[in-house]
């Protein structure tokens, strides 16, 4: 959260521009009035301090239909200043219908720049993907979570999940991991893997696939968590431990992507969509971070392969 | 005398109120007035004063009939009801120095997950129906550490499924398809999952055919038999009391009107109730 | 001689029932019974029925709570006991350790084969599964219990096959103090001579035997003690004074 320091040192077009435009649009920055962000900022500061934790919210309406962002989007809208360098994604790709609109929203309310690359922003919302271009200290990572409770699959009175983590009583969660094992011989949960945040709460990190879920474990980066359907806010810090659920003997993995590579960069690396190819009866698989590619393709030196996960273990094929 | 070892468990004037309590609460109830309710302030006066121990390898039979304070008395031994007076020892917490009641909710989870097995009445109360039958028994194992081992679990339940006598081939079923009595033996596995040091049954016979009735008494009679695991249970079925019990309370109306050894309470009643009671079986 | 020591003492005994039932009506069974045994006697209680004999052995074993009086029991480890009086875990104890009681009838959970009934009193005691059922198997065969029986379950069986069982049950723990209520009622000739070998084993084990029997015949060479049990004379109102059941009987059976 960056202040207003020094209306001369802004950059140029920016808060100038909004500031310019303000009459004629007619509403604060960032949309949402002072008291609003203070609110969602001052939730945002107990769910940090606590990792994990679910923390309740106002969830204040915004131009936008629940269960299309709302709550990624009110988080960015709290803390976004007219410094910050804003990327919006949405499943990896910036030119989705729904990134744009975004974009747009926010660049408009608030006259801070965007970009596509990750390497160059300093906060990015997203949906239900964290980049494969690896994060660095000061960047935020904003996700859009449509249920954030992790055991309403095997709880679904709100009553009873609420104690099961005041008490950190996950017998439950691990039943459900047992019958999967028993049932399919390993965990079939595709995304929304649950994790073990700070050693205390099991969280829900959001619909991503399981090869992002490595990439929260330490991450340099801050990890903010809106549902705004549910109005809820949870938050893991910097450098936190955050173990995916896995039985001792049978460890967490991730996709198996062997013998598959990005159609347009030749990327093993990142997570690829599988793309149908109806003329050759066949799948193309292609980056599903489209930044990543792009960087890629055009040979930067600034590209690093993506940060060695220490137990990145394949799932055995199907 | 080997008889001066400490008991396993002592629950001291054990008391749980239903309602807001008045000064006349504890004279206005009970078997001489003939009812739980204080006329007035109206709370229902579950049970009062009870007090035993149980010591290893026993058997205690509590004995009555609806109304008698039997089911509220076992909710609070296994720490699910928070009693109005009263304490309770166990000999592995604390030294037996800790009262449980005074215990924190996360404690007295740890408690009850580690030390305590119960078999309820009913199969839906102990069970959750939706999961397999190994699910079931596995869960209070799941609890014990932070990162368990899927194929030592594995290994126990299906021991514990023949320990029961279930047959293996049905371990991974929803436990909704099994009968009655399978479904107390799935109970009963899972009660003595995390090796307890005290085994409750509320009722663990009751709506079952008579010759499930007969192999589910004769199972808790082997395991009591091969672990020497104390016991309480309760009951109003007179003889499954007297086939497994040692010592027996008989209750009324939220008191312990007579104790003693199950024998000789039987063939030896003192309390006019008790009298009753006997006088009125069938066998 | 060898000097026998005194093992059971019986002092003033009173049992009286209350049936709350039957408007409180007072039921006086025993009504001051004093006697001795010393150990290795074979003690036969003797009197008309409904004397109270039953009562006799009740009261020592604890299925009836005296309702005054005291009964000593010197335990194996040199302690004396008052059985009316001593606490419910140590009456368990001793019933497992030492004193054992065998009536007619065999009370035994329905569907356990009858060589594990005989065999649970000692494992009880301690010892492993597969000795105790190799001694409940040696016991079975020297009452005369056919094989195939062995795994068969006990109530199933006809009365005398039961008996043994039940006796079996009761010799088997090799108790200090054996209590018998007509154990011999059921059964044949031959089966009564078995047992009465047995019991010739036992008492050369320094087993006290305190037992009723209908039939005097079989154990009379056996008997060492005879307590008799008069009933209180009609017309009397008051006990003191009285010929209460009493005796200090020596002698053999006649």
């Amino acid at each position: 959260m960056r202040a207003i320091a020094n209306i001369n040192s802004i950059k140029e077009g920016g808060l100038r521009r909004y500031l310019s435009d303000k009459n004629q649009i007619g509403y604060n920055f960032a949309y949402l009035n002072e008291s609003i962000k203070r609110e969602i900022r001052r939730k945002i500061l107990k769910a940090i301090a606590i990792p994990g934790h679910q923390v309740p919210y106002s969830s204040p309406e915004i131009p936008i239909a629940r269960g299309w962002g709302t709550g990624g989007l009110q988080v960015t809208l709290a803390i976004v200043g007219p410094q910050d360098v804003l990327k919006v994604i949405d499943q990896g790709c910036d030119d989705s219908v729904n990134a744009v609109n975004l974009r747009r929203f926010i660049s408009m309310t608030t006259g801070c720049e965007t970009t596509t690359h990750t390497r160059e922003a300093t906060l990015i919302q997203t949906r239900h993907r964290v980049p494969d271009t690896p994060l660095q200290e000061g960047q935020i990572l904003v996700f859009q979570v449509p249920i954030p409770e992790p055991l309403r699959e095997v709880e679904p009175k709100e009553e009873l999940t609420c104690r099961m983590h005041a008490e950190g009583d996950y017998g439950l969660m691990w039943v459900k991991l047992y019958e999967e094992i028993v049932r399919w011989g390993r965990v079939t949960v595709g995304a929304r893997y649950p994790v073990l945040v700070n050693g205390r709460y099991i969280m829900d990190p959001s619909p991503i696939p399981r090869w992002d879920v490595p990439k929260l474990n330490q991450s340099p980066a801050l990890l903010l968590f809106g549902a705004g359907r549910e109005k809820r806010i949870y938050a893991i810090p910097p450098h936190t431990e955050v173990d995916p659920l896995a039985f001792e003997d049978m460890p967490f993995c991730v996709e198996n992507q062997a013998g598959k590579a990005c159609r347009l960069c030749g990327s093993r690396e990142s997570f690829l969509d599988e793309i149908p190819d109806e003329d050759a009866f066949a799948s193309r698989w292609v980056c599903s971070d489209t930044d990543y590619c792009f960087e890629r393709r055009s040979n930067s030196s600034a590209v690093r392969s993506p940060v060695l996960v220490k137990r990145k273990e394949l799932c055995k094929p199907d | 005398m080997k008889s001066t070892a400490a008991p396993i468990l002592e629950v001291q004037e054990l008391s749980k109120f239903f309602g807001p309590g008045c000064p006349q609460c504890i004279e206005a109830t009970g078997p001489e007035q003939g009812n739980n309710v204080c006329d007035t302030c109206s709370t229902v006066v579950a049970c009062h004063g009870v007090s035993f121990q149980l010591y290893e390898g026993e058997v205690l039979g509590i004995v009555g009939e609806s109304g008698s304070g039997k089911s509220s008395l076992l909710k609070c031994m296994h720490l699910d009801e928070v009693p109005t007076f009263g304490s309770m020892y166990h000999r592995e917490v604390g030294m037996g120095r800790m009262d449980l009641f005074q215990c924190s909710d996360q404690q007295k989870r740890a408690i009850r997950n580690k030390l305590l097995g119960i078999v309820y009445q009913s199969p839906h109360l102990g069970l959750r129906m939706e999961l397999s039958a190994g699910a079931n028994v596995a869960e209070p194992l799941l609890l014990q550490s932070l990162r368990p081992r899927f194929s030592p679990i594995r290994a126990r339940i299906v021991e514990l499924f023949s320990q029961v006598e279930l047959p293996v081939s049905r371990l991974d079923e929803p436990v909704r398809y099994f009968s009655g009595g399978m479904q107390q033996r799935v109970q009963i596995a899972r009660a003595l999952a995390p090796s307890p040091s005290l085994l409750l049954l509320d009722e663990p016979t009751s709506g079952l055919d008579v010759s499930v009735q007969a192999s589910v008494l004769d199972l808790i009679k082997r395991i009591q038999w091969d672990t020497g695991l104390p016991i309480v249970v309760v009951s109003h079925d007179l003889a499954a009391v007297r086939l497994l019990s040692q010592r027996i309370l008989v209750m009324r109306h939220g008191r312990v009107v007579e104790s003693g050894l199950t024998d000789q309470v039987f063939a030896d009643p003192h309390h006019p109730y008790t009298q009753q009671l006997v006088a009125s079986a069938l066998s | 001689m060898k000097i026998k020591k005194k093992i059971l003492l019986v002092r003033n005994l009173k049992k009286t029932f209350t049936m709350h039932l039957l408007a409180s009506l007072k039921v006086e069974a025993l009504n001051g019974l004093s006697f001795e045994l010393e150990e290795g006697d074979f003690g036969v209680l003797v009197g008309p029925s409904g004397v109270g004999k039953s009562t006799v052995l009740q009261c020592i074993f604890r299925t009836y709570k005296p309702t005054s009086g005291e009964i000593l029991y010197l335990t194996r480890e040199g302690q004396w006991v008052d059985l009316a009086r001593c606490e419910e875990r140590n009456v368990l104890e001793l019933r497992r350790e030492e004193i054992s009681y065998v009536t007619q009838f065999l009370h035994c959970p329905p569907r356990v084969p009858a060589e594990f009934v005989v065999a649970a009193p000692c494992v009880l005691q301690g010892r492993p599964l597969d000795q105790a059922v190799w001694e409940a198997r040696e016991m079975l065969r020297r009452l005369r219990v056919p094989e195939k029986l062995w795994k068969a379950y006990p109530m199933t069986f006809s009365g005398g096959e039961r008996q043994r069982v039940n006796l079996a049950r009761a010799f088997i723990s090799k108790p200090k103090l054996l209590l018998m209520d007509e154990p011999t009622a059921s059964l044949d000739a031959k089966a009564i001579e078995s047992v009465v070998e047995v019991l010739e084993d036992m008492k050369k084990g320094n087993t006290t035997v305190l037992a009723v029997f209908h039939d005097k015949g079989p154990i009379e060479p056996l008997v060492t003690r005879v307590v008799p049990l008069v009933p209180k004379s009609p017309g009397e109102k008051s006990h003191e004074g009285l010929c209460p059941a009493r005796s200090y009987g020596q002698g053999v059976w006649r």
